[in-house]
């Protein structure tokens, strides 16, 4: 079946926001189905209103709107663009969820606009828990016993007859949002009322818990010809009730059989078949672990996180080749583009072992709930390869970018008696496997283990082979580690530092050893045929074996670029969006670009992004090893955010080419002291602040500056344990806590200023600036600038201002000899006196942002600067460009739902996990997309609570006037309601505390705003409130400063009625100097 | 204990030895399967053969009664990357280590097995020998020449020696036994069959005895052309009866159609072969182990249904006029994709 000439035009759904349960896999798997689109002559229509996404790049589709992902606003889009097609199956379950909603409203049908790919119907089979159980008994393929309900009760006979525990899971949400395992009855109606909640339909399943099973996963494509194949199947480490998503997952499958393989492989061909889904899909199986009784958990008949990792397990690219069914073709006829030759009906064979870890975000989160269970917690994850699984899960590891203690068998749990180990590793945690490796090494054997966790006999017992080198080597110690015992360990997948942690030495007494012996990784390709044909993919990973596979290193024009690993808060997609970006730049201006990164969701790990990519761990010696091969000109660091940065200086060290900023500036930026004593010089102001490095020191500075201070360990990335202090009490708590988070670090003690937030993001050459522009924060500083919202360009600050922040950044660039991209935080205060608050000589989270807003290409422009060109050369005006005709709103977007029991309230310590972005001409209309992307509903009735802290009461009086006159009823806690009385505003309601958690859960409250008194306690009122807002679905804005903002929003609603969608391409004006 | 592997062309791996003490000898062509190494080991049709895995795990899931495909071993030697200590899968009966001390089988693992399949991508499918006696290349590349120069009948090393019925309510099937895996004998009883398996070198009348609806060509080792007598019984048979051929029983049945073979420079070997049938236009992912091929100038009187999607070689053919099916891949898996078994009730609905 050729491709279908009809189709000329097709809109392509994002996935939108980063948040837990849907990462960056989805801009991998939209941008790779764009290009494929493209490639075909189609004009592709995009729309996500995530901004830092490389898919809503200029160059990924011909028209890019960066709008709110609703129903509202694609219809907008398809009423302007009248395409073909859509193609909503590449984004998520938010492009799913769409879909559906477009089929039922009508829409597709008027413009007789064709759902590509998997049809509605199928949509519904696979994912209506009531139709998907119909199907999978019709073709008799077992799931878990279970029953739908819409309400509580209908619940208790079932659970009568199968008793506890018993699984609950909603229809229609994402990374298991509100599913659980229920042991008992208060957990049972505990959870089954939220998920009533967070379904879409209100309908939620319950069923039969399988836990304990082996969880394997089967990635399976079907064409319109009803030609099946599996890309890959995978096993999970943790066995089934820990959610794949938070489990280690091993590809391919490890302990099955060809029996047990097959049988599953015909299940899934039996099920994508019969689902007629068009294009790929996940099925998950649980597997019985001592027969060959198995039932199917769960298809989703889309793309998914396992789809991108197949894809890059096996380098078989499964959104290309999704998209090329979508329009017609049928496998056969598509082209591997792995072999060149052969066609893309195939099945990879892997000839290596891929592991993957996810990245939780409890470093950041350190207060919360760290068990796992069916609901995603995870935001990001890394994947090794290795010819072993001990070198893959190694690799895996060491690519996880956490503390070093954080190795098998190391210090971690080290206090803990084998008995209490025993205890602990019985529940999944985020850190099990560290566990269950100490437990192993103080004597607990495989087999109590493997009762104790489930986990397969053949995984522990490899930990065990670990454990024990591990052990070996530390008794060894650096004097007997001869080349015997070394290269054992480096066959294992051993990494240096690792090995000097073991044996306690600096790192470069291992480095030497690898040289002194000399021990040096090879490199093979991953082919997707196990070497049977010969590929062309530049697609490498290291390991300890006897040849390189035949790697081309040619010339010596080329440049490594650093990527920045796992998806994390603080360090998200944008830099990706940035190293991929640098990479095309480098491509461009005839280098040869070679990229070295570990995180399988991204762009940047698609094998022909760059000129080679190395799926590497990002430490020093995995990047110091290929650049003995490769021999690059230079590295560059600035684009892969902390990372990248903090191994720069290590890197240097060895005499490695750093291009860009000099290491020299980049510390000077980082460096306390240094970079106090350059702004003096420079006679610009930072806030008042002292480094403590003792309790009574602290005390003291504290009360010289005077509170309410900020206080954070020195070098922290994302505001790690960055907390705003008013009194000597709860300063004496903060430093119990921080010092032991960072022992080797001081404490950094500021004056907390209470002002404006200014953001600037610039280009430099070392000499001349550009500043493609600033963005203001709406909430005051205090609420880190990850987290607040931002508006470019500044509403509300003079250009007398402007002029003083623009000269000061362009200073601070010269001063620190910038090259490449800088990023500067100011705080204005209400003097207008202006300060810095921190500099930042890399990429920055608002480099996306601005570049797309004002379409100054921010990454290419810094790339050809770092390459040696000026900003004369590239003839761009200098100083601050002329603003954008078009107002971008940036807003946060969190996770909460998934990080049961975090206090949602916001400060400098970071909590987004992704961002949105609202354009438009007018900025009432750009913040109100804004809300809307960001998921805010914008309510025109019913009852607001609202509960201040003494500090926000008084801003709080012309907003609940607002709020009467819009006929809202207002009710107010105790002291906020006195405090409106007072300002004789009477008609508030007062509540009790009880009564306004009872509305809250009986669905009566629209809104909530809720500013905490600093200082948080887990038993307050508040804590509460935020989280069962949470849990149940309802806003709940904790900065007075956002809810100002958003009731303007309310109150503009009627007036912006009618809102327009403008791509991305109408943005932009030039900036080139007119000559 | 140390292992060597020594290759015609004087290439050598060293690595360390497991299964049985000794020397192996065999031609060496790698299996890109990621299961079913057990399968493997026991089908005849690598009599003669010493199998690389390009898998880099092997033995994670131990050996079980249930999955041979044969009564014994057939594989020469066994050559993979990391040969598991410690397998688990509740099927298991047998250590892993006992199971190859007990067949008899010399391995060799810990060595590159990647850059090995690469040579035998780029020279072609190569003579070899494992040997856990001796390091010295020299005298075993010697003593590889003289084993190579043996001629042997590795048909009749493998077929059964006298004929086996079982017997079913079903269609009258005689399997002839080139090698045959159990799978095939399995699945036609599964169709209750009542079939009757015969040596290889059964001539026409003693076939004919047994008054079969249809008769099946099992797969099998070696050089089809080595066979000329089982040539000349089928071209008998053609016409007489419908015949399915399999694998060596394809090619043997394209010779008797006055077809040619010719030799694949590393054959066919995995879990992953992309077939289509030019029929329907349907593809397949098929099961494949063979070395020789049959080629495109054939009799007019056959039309080709199957081709490889990979390399285009031929994949399956039917007679015109004759009730004749023929596929160069296997139907009954083991190891391998199932969605070929069709053939078989297809097979069994033209009888
Ligand atoms: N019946 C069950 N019993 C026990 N655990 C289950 C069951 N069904 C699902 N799970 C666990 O919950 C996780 C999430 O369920 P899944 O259906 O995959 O939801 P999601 O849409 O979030 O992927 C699965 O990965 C599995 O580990
Ligand atoms: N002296 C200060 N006064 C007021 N707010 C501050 C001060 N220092 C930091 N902040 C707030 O804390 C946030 C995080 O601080 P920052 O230095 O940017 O840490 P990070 O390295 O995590 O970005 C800032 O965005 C700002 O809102
Ligand atoms: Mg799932
Ligand atoms: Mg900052």
């Amino acid at each position: 079946m050729p491709k279908r000439k009809e189709i000329k035009k097709v809109l392509v759904i994002g996935s939108g926001p980063i948040i837990i349960g849907q990462a960056a896999e989805f801009d991998y798997s939209g941008s790779q189905a764009c290009r494929s689109l493209m490639e075909e002559g189609i004009e592709v229509i995009l729309i996500n209103s995530n901004p830092a996404t490389i898919m809503t790049d200029k160059e990924t589709a011909d028209k890019i709107y960066i709008e709110p992902l609703t129903l509202e606003f694609v219809k907008k889009v398809i009423f302007k663009e009248k395409p073909d097609g859509i193609l909503a199956t590449l984004g998520g379950q938010t492009g799913l969820n769409i879909a559906t909603q477009l089929v039922d409203d009508g829409i597709l049908d008027k413009f007789d606009i064709e759902l590509l790919g998997t049809s509605p119907d199928s949509i519904k089979r696979a994912e209506d828990r009531e139709l998907f159980r119909k199907t999978m008994l019709d073709i008799n393929e077992n799931i878990p016993q279970s029953i739908i309900i819409n309400n509580i009760n209908d619940g208790m006979k079932f659970i009568k007859k199968l008793g506890f525990p018993i699984i609950i899971r909603p229809a229609y949400t994402l990374g298991g949002t509100g599913s659980g395992i229920a042991e008992n009855m208060d957990e049972f109606i505990n959870i089954c009322s939220k998920g009533l909640q967070l379904s879409m339909i209100n309908q939620v399943l319950l069923e039969q818990c399988v836990s304990g099973w082996k969880e394997i996963e089967y990635e399976v494509m079907r064409d319109g010809n009803d030609n099946c194949i599996t890309i890959c199947n995978m096993e999970n480490f943790d066995p089934v009730g820990v959610h794949t998503g938070d489990s280690i997952v091993i590809a391919p499958s490890q302990t099955l059989s060809d029996k047990e393989y097959q049988m599953l492989r015909t299940a899934s061909i039996k099920i994508i078949r019969n689902l007629k889904i068009k294009g790929g899909c996940n099925i998950q199986f649980a597997l019985h672990p001592k027969s060959f009784n198995y039932v199917v958990i769960e298809v989703n008949p889309r793309l998914s996180r396992s789809s991108a990792l197949a894809s890059k397990a096996t380098g078989y690219p499964i959104a290309r080749v999704a998209a090329k069914i979508a329009i017609g073709y049928s496998l056969d006829e598509i082209k591997n583009s792995v072999t060149q030759s052969t066609s893309a009906f195939f099945e990879p064979a892997l000839d290596y072992v891929v592991t993957k870890v996810p990245r939780w975000p409890f470093d950041k989160f350190v207060s919360a709930n760290k068990q796992l269970g069916t609901q995603m917690k995870s935001t990001g994850e890394v994947m090794a390869i290795g010819r072993t699984f001990e070198e893959s899960l190694l690799k895996a590891i060491d690519s996880l970018d956490i503390k070093l203690t954080y190795q098998l068998g190391l210090s971690l749990f080290e206090n803990k008696s084998a008995d209490e180990l025993s205890v602990f590793i019985k529940k999944p945690t985020n850190d099990r496997i560290f566990a269950i490796c100490k437990a192993l090494q103080k004597g607990v054997t495989v087999k109590e283990i493997v009762s104790l966790t489930g986990i397969d006999e053949f995984f522990i017992f490899k930990l065990s082979k670990i454990v024990e080198l591990a052990s070996e080597i530390q008794n060894t110690g650096i004097a007997w580690l001869d080349y015997n015992i070394y290269s054992r360990a480096k066959k294992m997948g051993f990494g240096d530092s690792y090995i000097s942690n073991l044996v306690n030495v600096d790192l470069n007494e291992i480095r030497a050893l690898k040289s002194k012996y000399p021990i040096k990784p090879v490199y093979k390709i991953v082919d997707t045929c196990a070497g049977e044909f010969e590929a062309k993919t530049p697609y490498y990973y290291s390991t300890y074996e006897e040849d390189d596979d035949d790697i081309k290193i040619t010339g010596t024009k080329k440049i490594l670029v650093i990527g920045s690993g796992p998806i994390r808060i603080g360090q998200g997609i944008e830099f990706d969006y940035c190293s991929v970006n640098c990479v095309k730049k480098l491509k461009e201006l005839g280098f040869e670009s070679i990229i070295i990164n570990n995180n399988p969701e991204t762009v940047s790990t698609d094998f022909d992004t760059s000129d080679k990519l190395y799926f590497e761990p990002l430490t020093k010696e995995c990047i110091l090893d290929i650049i003995t091969k490769e021999k690059p000109m230079g590295i560059i660091v600035q684009f892969g955010g902390q990372t990248a940065i903090n191994l720069a200086y290590d890197l240097k060290n060895e005499g490695v080419n750093i291009l860009g900023t000099s290491i020299e500036n980049i510390d000077l930026s980082e460096n306390r002291e240094r970079f106090l004593n350059l702004l003096s010089d420079l006679k610009i102001p930072l806030p008042l602040g002292k480094t403590a490095f003792s309790l009574d020191e602290a005390i003291n500075i504290a009360s010289e500056i005077g509170y309410p201070v900020l206080v954070r360990p020195s070098y922290v990335l994302g505001g790690r344990a960055m907390e705003i202090i008013n009194n000597d009490k709860t300063l004496v708590e903060y430093m119990k806590l921080a010092v032991d988070i960072s022992t080797k670090h001081p404490i950094l003690i500021d004056k907390y200023i209470n002002g404006k937030e200014i953001e600037v993001d610039g280009i430099c050459d070392g000499n001349n600036v550009l500043i493609p522009g600033i963005m203001e924060h709406i909430e005051r500083a205090g609420i880190h600038s990850g987290d607040s919202f931002a508006v470019y360009p500044p509403q509300k600050l003079s250009n007398n201002l402007k002029n003083i922040i623009v000269d000061y950044s362009i200073k601070i660039a010269q001063a620190l000899n910038v090259i490449g991209l800088f990023n500067i935080q100011f705080v204005i205060d209400n003097k207008d006196r202006i300060y810095v608050l921190e500099v930042n000589p890399r990429a920055s989270r608002t480099v996306p942002i601005l570049s797309k807003i004002t379409g100054i290409p921010m990454v290419n422009i810094a790339t050809q600067l770092i390459m040696g060109k000026t900003l004369k050369d590239l003839n761009y005006q200098l100083g601050l460009a002329k603003e954008s005709k078009f107002i971008a709103v940036k807003a946060p977007v969190f996770s909460f739902s998934k990080i049961t029991d975090l206090d949602t309230y916001l400060g400098p310590e970071m909590k987004s996990t992704g961002e949105v972005m609202g354009v438009d001409k007018d900025y009432n209309k750009a913040l109100y997309k804004a809300f809307i992307s960001a998921g805010y509903s914008i309510p025109t009735s019913g009852n607001i609570l609202i509960s201040l802290s003494d500090f926000d009461k008084k801003y709080s009086i012309s907003m609940v006037k607002t709020l009467i006159n819009l006929n809202f009823s207002v009710l107010a806690t105790t002291n906020t309601y006195k405090y409106l009385l007072n300002n004789n505003i009477d008609n508030v309601e007062l509540i009790s505390y009880d009564n306004a958690l009872e509305l809250l859960k009986d669905n009566k409250l629209v809104l909530i705003i809720n500013t905490p008194r600093k200082g948080k306690n887990n038993q307050t009122f508040g804590y509460s409130l935020r989280r069962i807002s949470v849990e149940y679905n309802i806003n709940c804005i904790t900065s007075i400063d956002t809810a100002n903002a958003f009731i303007n929003t309310i109150k503009n609603t009627q007036n912006i009625k009618n809102l327009d969608v403008y791509p991305l391409n109408n943005y932009n004006i030039n900036y080139l100097m007119q000559n | 204990m140390k292992a060597v592997l020594v290759i015609e062309d004087g290439s050598y791996y060293t690595g360390e030895a497991f299964g049985a003490f000794g020397e192996a000898f065999g031609e060496i062509v790698f299996n890109t399967s990621m299961t079913g190494y057990q399968e493997i080991t026991t089908d005849p049709s690598y009599n003669g053969q010493m199998v690389v895995m390009t898998y880099p795990l092997i033995g994670n899931y131990g050996f079980n009664n249930d999955d041979n495909e044969s009564y014994k071993t057939h594989i020469q030697g066994f050559i993979v990357k990391e040969f598991c200590d410690h397998a688990s899968n509740w099927r298991i009966n047998q250590k892993n280590e006992e199971y190859f001390k007990f067949k008899n089988i010399v391995g060799i693992k810990n060595i590159d097995t990647r850059k090995l399949t690469q040579e035998l991508r780029k020279n072609g499918t190569m003579f070899g020998v494992i040997s856990t006696k001796t390091g010295n290349t020299k005298t075993l590349l010697e003593s590889l020449k003289k084993e190579k120069e043996k001629k042997r009948n590795l048909v009749m090393e493998v077929t059964t020696k006298v004929p086996i019925n079982h017997l079913g309510k079903g269609k009258k099937i005689v399997l002839i036994d080139f090698g045959t895996k159990y799978n095939i004998p399995r699945i036609l009883e599964n169709l209750s069959c009542n079939l009757s398996i015969l040596p290889a070198y059964s001539n026409y009348k003693e076939i004919l005895k047994y008054n079969p609806d249809g008769i099946v060509l099992s797969n099998g080792p070696g050089n089809p052309e080595d066979l000329p007598d089982i040539i000349e019984t089928i071209k008998r048979l053609l016409g007489e009866k419908p015949i399915l051929g399999i694998c060596l029983g394809h090619q043997l049945l394209g010779l008797a159609l006055g077809g040619k073979t010719y030799k694949l420079k590393f054959g066919h070997h995995g879990s992953n072969h992309p077939v289509k049938d030019l029929q329907t236009n349907k593809c397949y992912i098929t099961s494949q182990n063979h070395n020789y091929a049959l080629s495109n100038e054939i009799d007019s009187s056959v039309e080709i249904t199957h081709i490889n999607l990979n390399d285009s070689t031929i994949e399956g053919f039917k007679h015109k006029n004759l009730k004749v099916l023929s596929i160069q891949y296997h139907p009954e898996a083991s190891p391998g994709p199932t969605d070929s078994g069709y053939i078989f009730n297809e097979f069994l609905s033209i009888l």
